[in-house]
């Protein structure tokens, strides 16, 4: 492996911290604390985040709704989640937790509606 | 109509003003927002991080206002959605407007202002240029995309560095568009690490510090920008400018609280705040007029607004019921050698709880420093902070007992170094 930079995001201090491979170890330097170190190898081992965006709602008072992950996804497979969800339009009504992709991507994460959009009533 | 409490302002702030006064055995409240629902500004904060001191958890903006409407809801508290404060009188009569009620004069015993905040727009900036579609601040950009669905641009440059760019340039990259990069004339980002990180790192977008855009390209729609390099006192240096082609310009420059209500009802604003000055509890220099959330000063965490909206209505409770104190001793709070601004402005002791907390910025990156607190004199508290930084609020805790010896009546918070 090469080296890594990183800035931990733990507190303000934003300490600039370097990775490097050493005979199999991960060698963590620039941290001022331990959870710098932990960040930082949960970073290089296996980085994951929450996704979140919207989608377009059928029939609802708002044209979308916002949606997120259940849980962490690996960093690598956001730009593959979200051409997933460009997919996917969505019938109003919409309630707050309501899951709209089970499982996406094989990843044990469900995409979840984060807000409330009712149905439109034709006038 | 006759109100106990008006409240302006359906954002966190209003909501949990709402849900304490209630609490604190308020009935007759109103809440007034002009937007078509409750939630304010988190209703198009889609993204998580939200919540983390409130509910130990990370909420989505949307679901932390849910979490707070619901309660507004549960307790029966009333509120008029589209409908538009026009004017606040210094005698507390509430001027508004809708659709179906017409004009509505509402004389209320107690208002609390959470109006929220607006950016900085384009005008305020001065960048030379001709005047094309495709300039948005990010706030609005952030309303088009993740509200209404809109894709705003294919090729973006954002200007400055603050939270809500920086969060916007994830967005948009997310979506598919090109984020070319986020200037930053401070030699610092006023954004917070984490989203620097998870926004920039991530998709490797540069953030080029010490940069600013000299000028706007373009006849219909943007064409590009001409960018360039600071120097130390922040002037453009001409050998660095530097055309750069894009189709939209983000502005993330900064947040000005909402005070039209406040100037017009006499309410004293605070100069660098930009806010009304409050004391203890969340009262402005109008009696019974009372503030809280981004009306007041900017907030990063909208943990920090509720927090503080409690204190309103909690404040804007006792003030119906009399049961206030009298005020007693009152005591300044002031911020120097680097420090802005502290609010509370004023500290009356005979209404203060057993302690109070301080809110305060810094006006620049300073590493290990003291905090303090002091009469002048004697030190009341002091703590050591290993960074400060103008992006992020700082706040500090003091007990009754340390201030009530004081031997002035005000209150010096600043860095010693
Ligand atoms: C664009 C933007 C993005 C932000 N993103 C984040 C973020 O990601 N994370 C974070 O922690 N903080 C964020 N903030 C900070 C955020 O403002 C606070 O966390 C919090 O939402 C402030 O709450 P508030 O109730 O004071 O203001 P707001 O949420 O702005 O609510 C004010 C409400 O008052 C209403 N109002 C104003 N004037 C009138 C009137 N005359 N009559 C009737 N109603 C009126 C408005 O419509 C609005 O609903 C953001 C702020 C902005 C401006």
């Amino acid at each position: 492996m090469e080296k890594k930079n990183l800035i931990c995001i733990n507190c303000p201090m934003g300490c600039r911290i370097e990775v490097t491979e050493e005979g199999g170890k991960l060698k963590v330097t620039g941290n001022s604390c331990k959870r710098g170190e932990l960040y930082a190898i949960s970073e290089i081992t296996n980085p994951v985040r929450i996704v979140t965006t919207s989608l377009f709602v059928n029939d609802g008072v708002h044209p979308t709704v916002s949606v997120k992950t259940s849980r962490e996804i690996p960093k690598k497979m956001i730009f593959k989640c979200m051409e997933k969800l460009s997919a996917i339009t969505v019938d109003a009504p919409v309630k707050i937790g309501d899951v709209i992709v089970k499982d996406i991507l094989n990843t044990g994460a469900d995409i979840v509606a984060t807000r409330n959009v009712d149905l439109r009533f034709a006038i | 109509m006759h109100r106990d409490l008006v409240i302006i302002g359906g954002g966190p702030a209003g909501l949990a003003a709402a849900i304490k006064a209630r609490e604190e055995g308020i009935d007759d409240i109103l809440v007034i927002e002009r937007d078509i629902e409750l939630g304010g500004i988190l209703k198009q904060c889609i993204h998580n991080g939200f919540g983390l001191h409130i509910f130990g958890e990370q909420l989505t903006g949307p679901e932390y206002a849910q979490k707070f409407i619901d309660k507004l809801l549960e307790l029966g508290i009333e509120y008029k959605c589209d409908t538009m404060v026009l004017n606040i009188t210094d005698n507390k009569k509430v001027t508004a407007v809708n659709t179906k009620d017409g004009v509505i004069e509402i004389q209320a015993k107690a208002i609390i202002l959470s109006m929220g905040c607006r950016e900085r727009p384009r005008g305020a900036l001065n960048i030379p240029g001709s005047r094309p579609a495709g300039i948005f601040t990010a706030g609005t950009a952030q309303r088009f995309v993740n509200m209404e669905g809109y894709k705003i641009g294919e090729k973006i440059v954002i200007l400055g560095s603050g939270d809500i760019g920086l969060i916007m340039a994830r967005r948009l990259t997310l979506e598919g568009s090109q984020v070319k990069m986020v200037l930053e004339i401070m030699p610092y980002s006023s954004g917070l690490k984490r989203n620097i990180m998870q926004c920039l790192d991530d998709f490797g977008i540069p953030l080029l510090l010490n940069h600013t855009v000299v000028k706007i390209h373009g006849k219909e729609r943007v064409g590009g920008v001409t960018i360039a390099k600071v120097d130390a006192n922040r002037k453009p240096i001409p050998e660095t400018f530097r055309y750069v082609e894009c189709d939209t310009l983000l502005l993330s420059v900064g947040l000005i609280p909402e005070n039209e209500l406040s100037k017009n009802a006499g309410i004293v604003l605070d100069k660098v705040t930009g806010g009304p000055r409050v004391n203890e509890s969340m009262e402005t220099s109008v009696e019974g007029i009372f503030a809280c959330g981004n009306v007041v000063q900017v907030h990063d965490l909208v943990d920090n607004v509720t927090k503080e909206s409690y204190l309103a209505g909690l404040g804007a409770a006792k003030y119906i019921k009399g049961t206030a104190g009298n005020g007693g001793r009152e005591i300044e709070t002031y911020g120097r050698n680097g420090v802005r601004y502290v609010v509370p402005q004023k500290i009356r002791l005979d209404d203060m709880g057993d302690e109070v907390n301080l809110f305060l910025r810094v006006d620049n990156i300073y590493k290990d420093v003291y905090l303090s607190v002091s009469d002048g004199g004697k030190t009341i508290y002091k703590v050591k902070k290993r960074i400060v930084a103008p992006g992020e609020m700082e706040s500090v805790r003091l007990k009754k007992d340390s201030i009530l010896n004081m031997e002035n009546d005000k209150l010096f918070v600043e860095l010693i170094r």
